[in-house]
Order: structure tokens, then sequence, then C-alpha cells
């Protein structure tokens, strides 16, 4: 016999911006739509209105539902409807919000990725002022961070906020289950605008390759065209030993990361904060996603309290040739945008360099010298890069060439 | 009697009694429209002849003093809030009135806490018709149900000094909580084990009540020193166990926010300040509590040391974080109105740099001048701004009458009022095309910090000017009430009737608005 009665969501004293939807399916009666809610004298009829809709979209005359509303929006008491009315009625029909235009946008492949900020999958409050910290993306998480019974619920939520939440330019990642059971995330956001799927503790090429045709197949279904990029998680001694093969496993993997929480506890040390134990994988990592031609990525840090090691953890971490990190809470964005952005003296060398290639190229010169020292191709490349970083990161002026042209 | 009559529009075109609980009120006409004319009120000239010529007017309980300063049916009872949450006298007052039978009296506290609750059931029996003072949490929710006798009054700190002085509201009996005091009824707030800082909202009753009974646990022998309250006003001392519970003034929003989102705001805040140069060597700012405030502050003080500069003064709210500035030598004063915990007290004692100050110095509008018009920078809050940026303080979107008004209104007359607060909360959108009440005039409200965007006053051409190349999100405020609503939707009205259960003074007596009964 099926189910009849379901619910979805979070209810109680410290939870805002959520509900929690109980529905109890009924031969007849009608509807009876309980709402307890914190904003009911201003929302009230919104809310109400809102939930009929759901009920009609999915034919369901007769019900008890019992709603207890922190506050939530729209885009979130539908996600709750929706988990709980398919957990009962064995229906793929989606209620999908609108989109916002911004989120059909895709990403460039070789875009910053600095900082990277995870948002546990099943939590809207977190979720809705994300992007008002800029970070260079957002994570919604729905491994870790959601509990195994509250999995399938926050996979709508996760959907829905993909659609309807705004970032203000973040790059929108997800981070599906473990492959294989991650693969059954995809199809709930692979055609809402994800720009990016974190796939975790990956340790063989081909657990790429799966995530990559759950794409193609749901594109064909979906009709979808957006391009998304994927970020495998290195988190086990085998998954760094197969890096490289990882970070080559297909075209569209375009940065690779590595969580060292698990990795430790694989390799059975303990992770301090020196991160001796970890050298060996990180510098791994680094080295098969330098070789791939893919950005390296490093491990959160979790002390969010302390502010001076991170700052520290950040410039250990550049220094080994990662491009970026994850964070656990918006105060460590600042600071990892600061230390991985180029400083002061690195700009000015860098300046000098691009000045004297440039002035090189002017006159036809085949060698770029600066003094009376020779300077080699790749340093040219790679002052190039600090220019352009410095001025993504507003560091530096659009047109601080031709402002240095000027005042020579 | 009719609870209120006579209803008309104001300057601000909301509709407001001109007569409540029996007694006449001016509508709001305009900032500084309106200027009575006459004297002061003055109460009855008293004689030495009349009082112990050793200075002892000890007597032996509270009950006592209040039956010989003649407690009866339809006085108006004054207390203050300088134990905020832990004031142990207002209680035992009406205690001791329903005791003697005495009813229908008006209560004219400073401000009101929690912890006056119990006051629901003298309301509920008739020992208290109404309250005139700030109304919060549950006694808030008491009167917007439309259960007291009375119509309720809010005032502001400055608001209620202007009303004493006035005699809009005549004090028949002013009971003075003191950490310490002297038998002559001098007194001071930072002595003594129940020390909690200044006794400023006091000076106004002490000054002009008929009655002034000193209440402490702590008595000296005359002369007690520094005398913020002079004897000379007083009628009778009392000697009690516990006068109140300084602790308790760490309530509520008196930590430094470890919110991200409020951290934001306070972060954008300080930056539009450095930017539009609103800060400079020997500039000064109001540094209010709540988290986002407090926050504001300690960004301050890292420009002004960035700066190698000094601030002239710090209005405060004290706590720990401006006494660190004073100490630090980042500011020459702080002139405080209320201590919000024990290293504002310690420092206030010890530091004479630290000055109490009361209403009267600091917010009273019929005074000759105040100096809230010469802080640069206002730091406050509100539940609500409309498009036009005048701003709620008192009720919530829901119609809910939950906070007082505390120096708000009196702060709006600095040279830059800015007003950090979230786009919305959970999904309820805080600017609005209307706000439900309007405490304090657009035309003195300058800038609204969201974490969403900048929105400044269209009339501070000059700000707008400086900032006109800035990096700072600035939008017009339509545009931000357009993205709340895009997200949370568009807010249904409230249930508010048309009754009157509060009304809503301006910094000069006149009525600005009124508060409705929900339904």
């Amino acid at each position: 016999m099926m189910t009849t009665t379901a619910s979805a969501g979070n209810k109680g004293t410290d939870v805002r911006s959520d509900c929690h939807i109980a529905i109890e399916l009924m031969q007849g009666g009608g509807r009876v739509l309980n709402l307890n809610s914190k904003v009911e004298r201003i929302f009230g009829h919104a809310i109400r209105t809102q939930i009929h809709a759901i009920l009609d979209f999915y034919s369901v005359d007769h019900a008890k539902i019992d709603v207890e509303d922190s506050g939530a929006l729209p885009l979130v008491i539908a996600a709750r409807m929706e988990a709980v009315l398919r957990k009962l009625m064995r229906t793929d029909k989606e209620y999908l919000p609108e989109m916002l235009s911004q989120n059909r946008e895709e990403t460039r492949r070789d875009r910053h990725r600095f900082s990277r900020l995870y948002l546990p999958g099943n939590s809207p409050k977190l979720m809705l002022n994300a992007g008002i910290h800029y970070p260079d993306g957002i994570i919604l998480d729905l491994e870790d961070s959601v509990a195994p019974d509250k999995k399938y619920e926050a996979a709508f939520l996760v959907r829905n906020a993909l659609r309807a939440v705004d970032y203000y330019g973040a790059e929108r990642m997800v981070r599906i289950n473990q492959v294989p059971l991650g693969l059954n995330d995809i199809p709930f956001v692979a055609a809402h605008g994800v720009n990016l799927i974190l796939v975790p503790k990956v340790e063989h090429p081909d657990q790429i390759r799966q995530v990559n045709e759950k794409i193609e197949e749901v594109r064909k279904t979906a009709g979808f065209s957006n391009q998304i990029w994927l970020m495998p998680i290195i988190e086990s001694a085998l998954g760094v030993v197969n890096a490289y093969a990882i970070a080559t496993a297909a075209p569209n993997v375009v940065a690779m990361a590595i969580g060292l929480e698990d990795y430790t506890a694989d390799i059975g040390a303990r992770r301090t904060n020196e991160a001796w134990e970890s050298f060996y994988a990180r510098t791994t990592v680094v080295n098969a996603a330098r070789a791939a031609g893919i950005q390296p990525i490093d491990s959160v840090f979790s002390d969010v309290g302390d502010m001076e090691a991170l700052a520290n953890n950040v410039k250990a971490s550049k220094s080994l040739g990662f491009d970026g990190m994850g964070c656990i809470h918006p105060r460590q964005i600042a600071v990892i945008h600061e230390h991985f952005a180029p400083d002061q003296a690195e700009i000015e060398k860098a300046k000098k360099i691009v000045l004297a290639f440039e002035e090189a190229t002017r006159k036809g010169l085949g060698v770029v010298s600066l003094g009376t020292k020779m300077i080699d191709p790749p340093v040219v490349k790679r002052a190039l890069k600090t220019i352009q970083l410095a001025v993504g990161r507003g560091k530096l002026d659009a047109n601080w060439m031709e402002q240095a042209q000027q005042q020579a | 009697m009719k609870k209120y009559d006579n209803l008309v529009t104001n300057a601000l075109g909301r509709v407001v009694p001109e007569i409540i609980n029996g007694e006449k009120h001016v509508p709001f006409m305009g900032v500084g429209k309106y200027k009575p004319e006459g004297r002061k009120h003055a109460p009855t000239i008293a004689s030495c002849a009349d009082y112990p010529a050793d200075g002892n007017k000890l007597i032996g309980s509270l009950k006592e003093a209040l039956v010989k300063a003649g407690l009866r049916d339809g006085m108006t009872i004054s207390t203050h809030h300088h134990f905020r949450d832990g004031d142990l006298i207002a209680n035992q007052i009406f205690d001791i009135a329903h005791e003697l039978g005495v009813k229908n009296l008006r209560w004219f506290p400073s401000a009101s806490f929690s912890c006056h609750k119990v006051l629901i059931k003298y309301l509920e029996d008739g020992t208290i018709h109404h309250i005139e003072g700030s109304m919060n949490g549950p006694l808030g929710k008491f009167c917007s149900e439309g259960k007291m006798a009375g119509v309720g009054i809010l005032r502001s700190h400055g608001g209620r000094y202007q009303s004493v002085q006035d005699g809009e509201v005549k004090i028949d009996i002013a009971v003075i909580a003191a950490p310490t005091a002297d038998a002559f009824g001098n007194a001071n707030g930072v002595q003594g084990s129940a020390a909690c800082g200044s006794l400023g909202f006091a000076l106004a009753d002490s000054q002009y009540a008929e009655k002034v009974i000193v209440v402490t646990d702590n008595l000296v022998p005359f002369p007690c020193i520094p005398w913020q309250i002079h004897g000379n006003f007083v009628d009778y001392t009392v000697l009690v166990d516990k006068v109140g519970l300084p602790e308790k003034i760490v309530s509520g929003t008196t930590q430094v926010t470890k919110s991200p989102d409020r951290l934001l705001l306070a972060d954008l805040t300080a930056q539009l300040c450095e930017e539009a140069g609103l800060i400079y060597d020997g500039f000064s700012y109001q540094a209010g509590a709540g988290g986002t405030a407090l926050s504001i502050g300690i960004y301050f003080s890292e420009i002004l040391k960035r700066n190698n500069w000094k601030a002239r003064f710090i209005r405060a709210g004290s706590n720990k974080y401006p006494v660190a500035m004073l100490e630090e030598g980042l500011v020459d004063y702080i002139l405080d109105g209320q201590t919000f915990d024990m290293e504002g007290v310690r420092s206030m004692r010890d530091n004479p740099n630290h000055v109490g100050t009361s209403p009267f110095t600091s917010y009273n509008y019929h005074g000759k001048g105040n100096f809230a018009s010469m802080i640069d920078v206002v730091i406050l809050g509100a539940t609500e701004v409309d498009v036009n940026f005048n701003a709620n303080v008192v009720t919530h979107t829901d119609g809910y009458l939950l906070h007082g008004i505390g120096g708000w209104q009196n702060c709006l007359f600095g040279r830059t009022v800015i007003l950090p607060i979230p786009l919305f909360r959970d999904r309820i959108p805080v600017i609005l095309d209307e706000v439900t009440t309007i405490c304090g005039p657009g035309e003195l409200i300058d800038v609204i910090v969201t974490e969403r965007g900048i929105a400044i006053n269209p009339r501070r051409t000059d700000l707008i000017d400086k900032l006109k190349d800035s990096k700072l999100p600035i939008k017009s405020i339509q545009e931000l009430k357009t993205e709340a609503e895009a997200i949370c939707g568009k807010p249904e009205k409230a249930r508010i009737s048309d009754e009157i259960v509060a009304a809503i003074k301006w910094v000069d007596g006149t009525i600005i608005d009124v508060v409705r009964k929900v339904y």
C-alpha cells in the first residue's frame, strides 16, 4: 500500500526563511489547510494561494496540509510542497519557479575561482544572501552538509535556488553526492542553470565519464544547451594516485580540488595547521592539474574565527601553486581574495615586464629586455596573467598602461 | 470620557486626534514649525522650613514614602530605565498602589522592558490607566490589541524631557532608583554595588515633579559625590536591600555582530562615510546599541587609526567599544546618555572625559539648542522605511507596537543620518510604499544602507556628488523597493482597524502619527 503521509522542510525556534510541510492524502473531504506562519498577517493570503495552486497542479483534491512557516520565500515553499507531493505520488512532474534571466548565463572555463562558498543544500536562509558577499562561486551542497534522510527534499530546494535566487554574478556550482548515488542528483541541476558540478571523492576517471553521460542523457530529454563544467574533488590516497587521469578525463573538467578532511583520514593521519601530512597530495594535485591545463583548487579552512590563520593558509596555498580555495563562511571570502590576488610588489614587477614587452613589440624587437636582463616568454606570460588578475580584482586600473605611458 | 477625539490630518497626511485621554495635543506641523508660547512648567515652591535641617529625609519604606507623597487615584507616576531590564522599583510601586487600592494611575517611565510585563495585571485591573512611554514586547502587544484603558503615548528621550519641561505631562511623584545616595537625596549611578551608569533620564523628573523619592541600596554620609541628582529637589529618601540588577543593563543588542550579513552592512556604511569625507580629524558620531552599529564603531576606529586622526566626541550608548577608543586616545570625549555594560560604568566613574549627559543637554528640542544637531554621523535602525525616506521604529509591518523610540527621533537632527538595515527580514520587505507608522520624517533621513544597495536621499545633493564615482552599490530607493518586492512578494495590508491605541509624539510635542488596533 502507498504511504499517505509525508513531510519536508524544517521547523523550530532557530529556523528562519524556511517552512515545514506535512501532507496527508485523503479519500474525501476536500483540502484542509492549516497554516501557522510568522508572516501570516502580511503574506497569509499569498501563501494559501500558492499552496492551492501547487495542489491544483498535482491534482490533489483531498488532503490535510499542515504548514509551519518561518518566513519562507515562495521558491522555498514550492520546493517543500513538491518534495512532499512527489514522495506521496510517484510522479516526475516538476513544479518550477520562474528562472531569473541572469541564472541562464554561462561561465568561462578560465574564470577566477579564488573562492567558492559552500551552502548546505537544505538550508534556504544561507542561500538567499550568499551572493551579497561576492564569492567567485557559490556551491549548493547536496553531499556532506545534508543529512541522509533530507537528501531527497534538498534536491528540490537546490533546483529552485539555482533558478530563482540571484547570486549577483557568482558562478553557480552544485556539489552532487558521490558517484554512483550522485548521478541521481544530476536531473535536478543540469537543466536549471548550474555552471559547474563538483564531483566528490573521485578516484577513477570513469566516474567523471559517468557524470558526463548522465548530463548528456538529461540534455537530450530536457533539451538544454548550456555548458556545464566539472570540478572533481580528490579526497583519497587512490584519488591522488590517479589525479592526472582524472584531470584529463573529459574536456569539460576545468578545475580539480582537494578535500583534506577525508584525505587525511584515508591515509591514517591527523589534519594539522602545518599540513605536512597532506603536502604530497597537495603538490600532486597541483602538478596534475597544471599538467592538464586546469585550475588546482585547495581545500576549505575550517576555523572560521581565525582570520590570521586563514590568511597564512591562503599564502601557503598560493605558494604551492593553487588558484583558489573553498570557504564555509562569508567572512573568509575577502581574506581569500586578498591573498590569492597578486600583491603590490608582484603587480609592479608585472607592469614593468608587460611595458617592456609592449615596447619591444612596438619596436619590432625579437628579444624583450628589462635593464640588462633578458626576459623569457613564459615570464611575460605570467606577468600578463598577474596583470589580468590584478585588474579583475580591482587592484589595478584597467587603463593602467595608457596612464603609465602618459606619465613616461 | 472618550479615549480620543477631534481627528485632524497633520502635515504628513496622517490622521491624528487633538484630544487624547481628555488632554489637548497639537498635530505635527512640519519640522521646526511648531513653536509654543508661554512659560515652562513650574512645580510648587518649596521651603526649607518643611525639610529637616540635618538633611535626613530617610523614610522607613517605599510604601511609606509613596503614602507621604500623597499617592492617590489618577496621579502620574514616573520611573526610569537606567537599569534597563534589571529595574526592580517600578513593579514595586504598582504593587503598593494595588495594595492601597489606588486606581487610574498614569505610568510615565522613560522606557519599559520585558521585566515590566508583570504590570499587565495592573493595566487589566485598573490600577494603571495607561502608559506614556515606550512599550516593548508584551506591553506593546497588550496595547496593540486595544486592551489598555487609555491611549498610550510614546515619546523620544528628548520629547520626554520637553513634555515635562513644557508642562504637557505633570509628574505627581517621581521615584528615582539610585545606586548611591545620601539621606538628603543627592544621588549618582556610578558608585555602589548596583552601579549602572548615568541617571540622566531622571533629571527632568527631579526638576519638575511635585514629589521626588530617591531609593537606594547604598546610603553614604552627606555629601554623595558626584551628585548627578541634586538632593535639593528631593522630598524623601528610602533605603532598600537591592535597588536594581546592574548585570541586566547588558540586555539585548550590546555585542558586536558575528552575522556576515550585518558585518557587510557595517562595512558598507563605514566605506560610505569614508568616501563621502564624513570622517575627519575632530569628527563626531553617535554609536547606538545593536550589533551593526557597534561594528560600524570598530570600522570607524580603524579609519581614524589609519589616518592618524582623533574623533572629538562619541555620543553613546557606551559600552566597552567606545570606552576602548577613549582609552586608546582615538576620541577626546564620550558624551554618554545611557550605559550598556560594566566597562561603560567603570569608565564613567573613573574617567573625567567620559561624561554622563541627560536628555536636556543632548536632546531637548525646546531648549536653546542641543548637541544632537552637532553630531557628524548618526547611525540608526528602523523597522520600515518608505520610498520618501520616512521611517518607522516602533511598529512592525504586521501592525504590532513592539519598540520604543529611545533617542532615535532626536538623533535625526545629526548632520548625516544613516540607516543600515537589511532589505528584507525573513520574507518581510523593509522598504515599502508606505510605512505602518511614521516616527521620523524623510527630510531628516539621509542614507539607507542595505546589503543589496545604498539609497541616498535626493535632498543630499552634496553626498550624491561626492559619491558619483564610487564603486559602492548606489541605487534609488525605488529600485531597492522593487528589488525587495521581487524577492519577497508584495506584502498584503495587515489587518489594522481605525481605532487608535497609541500616539507617537514628535520631538516638539506634536503628534506625528498614531498606532491603531490590530485584529
